[in-house]
């Protein structure tokens, strides 16, 4: 082992890596993410592992701890398959959003890969995820592992006490039904008593004051018994519901508490996943531009040698890359490309305006301040809204962004817009409209249910654009519906203008009990 | 910032995630890993390996859009030819539409993975409930094995035993009191003391010579000597080798059709993980027979076509010679399963019953028959015999020879031959073959 000179400010030589340097290269990337570019993030936690628990960790959804499920099992065998057979690499590592947050590395990766990987994740997602409004609104960092501990459990619990068989049927309906198992919005909460009462009060007292013995005398119409019975019956039941999970776990009839339970705590683990799906460009991007600018930093200032400082453009040049639409390797738009792209370019706007910037984003371009500007950003929005705030024309050019339009009426695709003077608001709104979650999942509700008649409970789908559901996984959804529900089910497709595209019904096959 | 190591930690977290996927899929597992073993040679019969079943049973439903229908736009990078109102093909099936389709990867109509030995041979095996064997033993034929025993003046160096050595160069210099190397320091400074303080120079010159003395000694003594030497002797110690022949005898005129070949080849692929379990070593042997017998490889043995009649006597005979060639009776065990459909043409009968009890069963560890039928027709368990006449001429041989003849019609048949060819063992018949 060679000692460093004193006046040596080489963080590490060669690929090597110890503890003692991880807590070096820790506190360098500290200095430069927090101190110059003002990041806040969560106090990080790195645990180093290796590929098998690597491959554990992803067949999990990348949570450290979790229920049991065969599912979980099939994509451990999944990747299993495909890493021994060198089809897929795996990760670098994994950040849990949580309070210290997690960062998982593996001990394959290099000296250079780790500082990366720390830079990425542990102030790049840990800010991320301290500091943006879908997360701050809707996810429990402190909370979560106890919460993946708790479920654990009570599976086990309820496995040695209703049998695994029994279980994993109430879990199979659940994970069918989790993308439709989410709040979107703060729901209404139940009054009080307290505040109940006062409101009883006022509303007596105001009645009081309107008192007016006149109006006894005015004939009044015969009036119409059960003329809202409907919208009685709808309120009552909190209908339309789009929580699915949550209306079975409320109201479904002949659910024994446990199930009710299961149903609930898929939810729970669920609704701390929406928010990852809503930020995935603006949560990589962010990651990425800080291990970008920590990197370069650190490079700057001698603290990496040349040859570390290639390796880390040689993976972020591969991490960023964005195939074109026409090549093999083409799988979409590369969530890391794009929010890299679009943090450069939001720096470029902030220091080195042009003409169009000015005209397209007044209100950033030239202001300097490139580091708040980004991080009042990465706060305030979420894919859709960046993508459709900050998608500059350069970007759209720099990307060859264009718009194909394809109507099942017409023989043709065509194209609608290029990156052109005409089409930059278009792409942009289209592909904000791509990231929106609440377009891209279809809208199902619980409308109604025929409390009267044979409790036949019904949804709707609201078709958007002609795009049916996929017949048979929507049939094997419906049939765990029904079975949850104990009664039929039906699911209606319908459109804007009413017309009906398609019925699905199901009848419980053995209803729980 | 905390650094926790977890390379330590207890890996396997997904084994009884894992138990459950296999559980679940338990069904198509073993329909693949049936279909798996069909197609592969008797050899790799238990080994595991990669299958793919189909992603029905293990697919997670969501609610999702379909793919195709509707109007979609789509924002795809990359442009270099394209304008504005330029008209594209739509592509077949949709393959190339976008992310919204391949987003979860659940467009799969396979699923692969990889199963353990163990896995895969637990499913191989499970309907077939194979009895624990495990206290039996089979006598087999005499190696050598070289086992260490004592040691020995003369060896390669290799095998040197330097505590040995050792010892005994000890116990020499002790015996011929070599001068320790502390004494012949210790006179050094004593020496070198009365130098410094000079005077007693008779002392001195007493001592010098003791010096030379004790040198020149420690020299003739030397630390180690050739007759020290001592090296790890080994012995030749006769040891039973595991070591096998099964051999594989089958009709394979026209009257064998592909169930019982494929019967047939069970029951064998089951012989061979027996025992292969058993034997360090097994050859497998394929004889095929019409009129006349040869030996083949395996996958002339299932798969080729031949015609002409059936003379079962030639399989013996050509297993009898084989042996005699190649697989010398005291140093091999031998087993024998024959797979036939009964037929035999009748003059031929009585010599096979000569052949097998005079010349084949004398030599064999066990010989199994088996006689495979069509799954539709009907058994009659312990009423009807089935009456080939292959059958009734091998029901001619005696009951404590080492032999077993089961009619199996359909797969689950095929254990009950095997609890029959290894739960009876007559003392005598073991020795006979060592």
């Amino acid at each position: 082992m060679t000692l460093l000179a004193p006046d040596n400010k080489l963080l590490f030589k060669g690929p090597d890596w110890d503890f003692d340097l991880i807590r070096r290269v820790h506190d360098a990337c500290g200095e430069i993410a927090i101190n110059e570019m003002g990041l806040d993030p969560y106090p990080n936690q790195i645990e180093v592992i290796t590929t098998e628990q690597m491959l554990d960790a992803y067949a999990s959804t990348g949570m450290p701890l979790f229920y049991r499920h065969w599912s979980f099992g099939k994509e451990f065998a999944r990747n299993e398959a495909l890493y021994r057979k060198g089809y897929q690499g795996l990760a670098y590592e994994i950040v849990i959003n949580s309070n210290p947050c997690l960062v998982y590395i593996m001990e394959e990766n290099s000296a250079m890969m780790q500082t990366l990987v720390i830079a990425h994740a542990g102030y790049g997602h840990s800010h991320f995820f301290k500091n943006n409004y879908v997360f701050k609104q809707w996810t429990d960092a402190d909370g979560i592992l106890d919460y993946l501990e708790f479920a654990r459990g009570l599976i086990a619990k309820y496995e040695d006490r209703y049998g695994q068989e029994e279980v994993e049927r109430v879990l199979d309906a659940a994970h069918a039904l989790q993308s439709h198992g989410i709040h979107r919005f703060p729901r209404k909460r139940m009054a009080d008593l307290r505040s109940e009462q006062r409101r009883e009060e006022e509303r007596r007292r105001h009645g009081e004051q309107l008192f007016n013995d006149l109006w006894r005398t005015v004939p009044q119409g015969k009036r119409k018994p059960n003329a809202d019975e409907d919208a009685r019956r709808k309120a009552l039941l909190g209908l339309p519901e789009e929580n699915l999970l949550y209306f079975l776990e409320k109201t479904a009839p002949r659910l024994a508490p446990w199930q009710r339970e299961i149903l609930r705590m898929v939810r729970m683990i669920n609704q701390y996943f929406y928010p990852q799906r809503q930020t995935k460009v603006m949560n990589e991007g962010c990651a990425t531009f800080v291990h970008h600018r920590v990197m370069n930093r650190l490079h700057e200032k001698g603290q990496i040698d040349d040859g570390a400082f290639l390796e880390f453009l040689h993976s972020h040049t591969s991490v960023v890359m964005q195939p074109d639409f026409d090549d093999r390797r083409y799988s979409g738009i590369n969530p890391y490309a794009l929010g890299f792209a679009m943090c450069c370019d939001i720096e470029r706007i902030c220091t080195q305006p042009t003409d169009e910037d000015r005209e397209w984003m007044p209100d950033i371009a030239g202001n300097g301040d490139a580091y708040g500007t980004l991080r009042s950003i990465w706060a305030n929005f979420r894919d859709e809204s960046f993508v459709s705030q900050y998608l500059s024309p350069a970007c759209i050019r720099d990307f060859g962004l264009f718009n194909v339009h394809d109507d099942e009426q017409e023989e043709d695709m065509n194209v609608a817009a290029i990156h052109d003077e005409r089409g930059y608001r278009k792409i942009r709104r289209a592909l904000s409209k791509r990231y929106d979650v609440a377009y891209s999942d279809p809208d199902i509700q619980i409308v109604d249910v025929d409390l009267a008649g044979d409790r036949k409970l019904i949804l709707s789908h609201r078709v958007l654009d002609g795009m049916t559901l996929e017949d048979s996984d929507t049939d094997k959804v419906l049939q765990h519906v029904a079975d949850l529900w104990g009664y039929d089910v039906k699911l209606v497709e319908a459109d804007d203008a009413g017309t009906v595209r398609a019925e699905h019904t199901a009848s419980p096959r053995r209803p729980f009990m | 910032m905390n650094i926790i190591d977890r390379r330590l930690n207890p890996g396997g977290k997904s084994f009884a995630n894992r138990q459950r996927f296999l559980r679940r899929a338990r069904a198509q597992v073993r329909k693949a890993v049936r279909e798996a073993s069909s197609s592969r040679s008797i050899k790799d019969a238990g080994k595991g390996g990669e299958i793919s079943i189909p992603s029905g049973g293990v697919h997670e439903p969501h609610l999702r859009r379909s793919s195709q229908g509707g109007v979609r736009d789509y924002v795809l990078p990359g442009n270099k030819k394209y304008v504005e109102g330029d008209s594209i093909a739509r592509p077949q099936q949709g393959g190339g539409q976008g992310s919204q389709a391949s987003d979860s990867g659940e467009g799969e109509d396979e699923f692969r993975f990889a199963l353990s030995d163990e896995e895969y041979l637990d499913l191989y095996l499970e309907d077939l409930e194979l009895p624990d064997l495990a206290k039996r033993q089979i006598a087999g034929a005499t190696s050598v094995l070289w086992r260490q025993a004592g040691y020995s003046v003369s060896g390669p160096p290799s095998r040197l035993s330097v505590p040995r050595t050792l010892r005994h160069s000890m116990s020499r210099r002790i015996a011929l009191k070599r001068p320790k190397a502390d004494e012949i320091n210790a006179l050094r400074e004593e020496i070198e003391k009365l130098e410094r303080e000079g005077g007693q120079y008779e002392a001195l010159v007493q001592k010098r010579k003791e010096l030379e003395h004790i040198i020149q000694r420690s020299k003739r003594i030397p630390y180690i000597d050739p007759v020290d030497v001592r090296y790890r002797r080994l012995e030749s110690n006769p040891k039973p080798i595991a070591k096998a022949v099964m051999f594989c005898l089958m009709d394979v005129s026209g009257s064998m059709n592909e169930h019982m070949k494929d019967l047939a080849k069970r029951f064998y692929s089951l012989l061979y993980l027996f025992l292969n379990r058993r034997y360090e070593h097994v050859d497998v042997v394929f004889i095929r027979h019409t009129h006349e017998a040869s030996e083949v490889d395996e996958q002339t043995f299932f798969y080729s076509r031949e015609t002409g009649g059936t003379v079962v006597s030639t399989a013996l005979f050509k297993m009898a010679e084989i042996v005699r060639n190649r697989y010398p009776v005291d140093q091999w065990n031998i087993y024998a399963a024959q797979a036939s459909d009964g037929d035999n043409t009748s003059s031929d009968n009585a010599v096979v019953l000569a052949q097998l009890r005079d010349v084949i069963l004398p030599i064999c560890q066990y010989y199994a028959y088996v006689e495979v039928g069509m799954d539709d027709e009907d058994d009659h368990p312990g009423a009807g015999e089935p009456s080939t006449n292959l059958w009734r001429a091998y029901r001619r041989v005696s009951v404590d020879a080492p032999f077993a003849m089961r009619k199996v019609k359909h797969r689950r048949d095929i254990y009950p031959v095997f609890r029959e060819l290894f739960a009876r063992r007559p003392e005598g018949v073991a020795a006979d073959g060592a």
